[in-house]
């Protein structure tokens, strides 16, 4: 009997301790971002903060009837769609070079990672140069006989905006795929070429499907930097850039400058949504494909 | 006549070929660097005439530029440190803001890492339904966008009182999840034979902790750390939102303001503050290497 409860004790003991590890960390994820979330939740379905009548869904509705949210919300999904399947698509061609025998690998790869480490603000005025009206880009077309575009102020800015990003986000992504493509076993590969696959095929079915988990991983990874682009935005055109360029981190600079908590709460209440919906469809994609190779 | 090319020859060219594009690629990339350092080392009158075409509000007053195009330059005419000598003597401002970085930056980063590496010790050591849960939260937290989190930071801040000082931003930076999540990954690596041996031997949990599981992860707390520092480094959002006194704000913001109103300082400053960050990439790039590789694939 005795030991039963020396021994229930010593159990409790050490759940005991082994929670004390977690406390603080969970205190304050608790105090900064969990309780003011459920707020948050709380404040999206009140008219305002005073009288606190419950309203719904109406936020909401008001919200996705806001000219400038419509427009931030495009922005970012157009800028989005077109650099993050290109980031990953490119990374991993990269990866695939780099992981073959050319020479110098090294060298390569720190050039290729230094823009990681390179502090935005600081090249930005470079690329100021670059892509102004009277910049370097537009002299060099000129020589082509192109006819000079302001990269900044129209829908070019897209294409700044993702060359930018891709700057940014190349080397990381595709050191990630390195290390995946050196983690594909190589006796599978071997066998598929014996039996006459050619190297499309095994690349189709058998490189690709050992690196979906890695390609979700990039794919959720450079979606959230692509929602960081701002970073860019505002460092090249300040906080009104050309509404090409408007995305949704100066749309909710503008909600915080005015204050209005119910606009700002559904805003980020349903950023998180959407944001959970499409990692939740890229997670069921993955396993869909890549389920054979799993462990 | 046909070209009959061994498999070899054939292999041995397609090499060549991969190798000009990436080297032609890999200039590229270190391009815009290397052209912010080179431009630094002009003088102001020479920066102004090449790029002052660039601020609009100073071609109305004076032009001392000499056309409207502006002209990239690789290589300064006559290397100076006059603007260097400014920065970093003559307008304290400058190193004021770099100083705003470092102690919000600084701070982040060392007590995010040592909290993390608590929380990970807790998530990798004992593992529970509970616990997989929590941190399943912490993975979501993690892949939510600052547009998301910042709403939450902002009203806690407002509540506690401290909207406007630098503790709106280090607080939750500190508590952020991202290097929890790394950390844990990489703990869990560790063989449970390691702990249970300090165990048998009289170990503490505390002990084992400091002892056994910090010197283990000592080069992955340093790639974490990396990563960590040029996150924050980098911060525009949080100052902007969470500081209201312009004079607080990361130099990361202001030069933003550098860029057009002082094109002749704007090269110099841009290299101070990139010198942290470069200086850590040289010394640290098989950490930071190591520590992407750690952050691959969700599961594990």
């Amino acid at each position: 009997m005795q030991t039963m409860d020396a021994r229930r004790k010593r159990k409790l003991k050490e759940s005991i301790i082994s929670w004390g590890w977690l406390t603080p960390s969970l205190i304050g994820v608790a105090i900064f971002f969990i309780i003011p979330f459920c707020v948050i939740i709380y404040y999206s379905v009140l008219d305002n903060v005073y009288f606190a009548n419950f309203v719904g869904l109406k936020n909401y509705i008001s919200l996705l009837q806001n000219t400038s949210f419509l427009r931030s919300l495009r922005n970012t999904a157009i800028f989005s769609g077109i650099s993050v399947p290109l980031s990953v698509v490119i990374s991993l061609w990269m990866a695939f070079a780099l992981n073959s025998r050319i020479p110098g690998k090294s060298w390569l790869r720190s050039c290729f990672l230094c823009p990681l480490m390179v502090p935005i603000a600081s090249v930005v005025l470079v690329w100021q140069v670059i892509f102004h009206y009277h910049g370097t880009l537009n002299q060099v077309t000129a020589l082509f006989g192109f006819a000079p575009v302001d990269w900044l102020k129209s829908s070019w800015s897209y294409m700044v905006l993702t060359v930018m990003f891709l700057w940014k986000t190349l080397g990381y992504n595709m050191i990630l795929f390195m290390s995946a493509i050196a983690g594909i076993p190589q006796d599978i590969i071997e066998v598929a070429e014996l039996e006459g696959a050619n190297s499309f095929y095994t690349f189709l079915h058998i490189k690709l499907r050992y690196l979906s988990p890695t390609i979700l991983f990039v794919t959720i990874l450079s979606i959230i930097s692509s929602f960081k682009m701002f970073r860019e935005v505002y460092l090249l055109s300040g906080n009104y850039p050309y509404e090409t360029m408007y995305l949704l981190q100066h749309f909710m600079n503008n909600t915080f400058e005015s204050t209005d908590y119910q606009k700002l709460s559904s805003a980020a209440i349903l950023l998180a949504v959407i944001m959970i919906i499409i990692i939740g469809i890229l997670f069921l994609a993955e396993r869909k494909y890549g389920k054979d190779v799993e462990e | 006549m046909k070209l009959h090319l061994g498999r070899r020859t054939r292999r041995n060219i397609h090499t060549a070929v991969l190798f000009v594009f990436a080297f032609i690629a890999a200039l590229l990339f270190i391009m815009p660097t290397v052209l912010t350092i080179s431009n630094s080392f002009m003088t102001e009158t020479e920066i102004n005439a090449n790029y002052g075409a660039m601020i609009e509000s100073a071609s109305a007053d004076k032009k001392n530029y000499i056309s409207e195009d502006l002209n990239l330059k690789f290589i300064p005419d006559k290397v100076s440190f006059e603007q260097f000598s400014t920065v970093l003597f003559k307008s304290p401002d400058y190193l004021l803001k770099f100083w705003n970085s470092v102690i919000l930056v600084v701070p982040i980063t060392v007590f995010q890492l040592l909290l993390a590496a608590v929380t990970a010790y807790g998530f990798s050591r004992y593992r529970g339904k509970v616990r997989e849960i929590i941190f399943f939260a912490y993975i979501i937290l993690m892949l939510m966008p600052y547009q998301v989190t910042l709403v939450p930071n902002y009203m806690v801040s407002k509540w506690l009182g401290i909207l406007g000082t630098r503790w709106a931003i280090i607080l939750p930076g500190i508590f952020s999840p991202f290097s929890v999540y790394l950390l844990t990954k990489v703990m869990r690596r560790i063989p449970k034979a390691y702990y249970e041996a300090a165990r048998l031997d009289g170990a503490g949990e505390v002990q084992i902790f400091f002892q056994i599981c910090m010197p283990l992860c000592r080069s992955s707390m340093l790639s974490v750390g990396l990563l960590v520092f040029i996150d924050y480094w980098n911060m525009v959002e949080q100052p902007l939102i969470l500081l209201d006194d312009e004079t607080q704000y990361p130099l990361s913001v202001f030069l933003s303001q550098i860029n057009t109103g002082d094109v002749g300082l704007a090269f110099a400053v841009a290299v101070v503050y990139m010198i942290p960050a470069l200086l850590l990439f040289l010394y640290g790039e098989e950490y930071l290497v190591e520590g992407i590789t750690y952050s691959g694939g969700v599961k594990g």
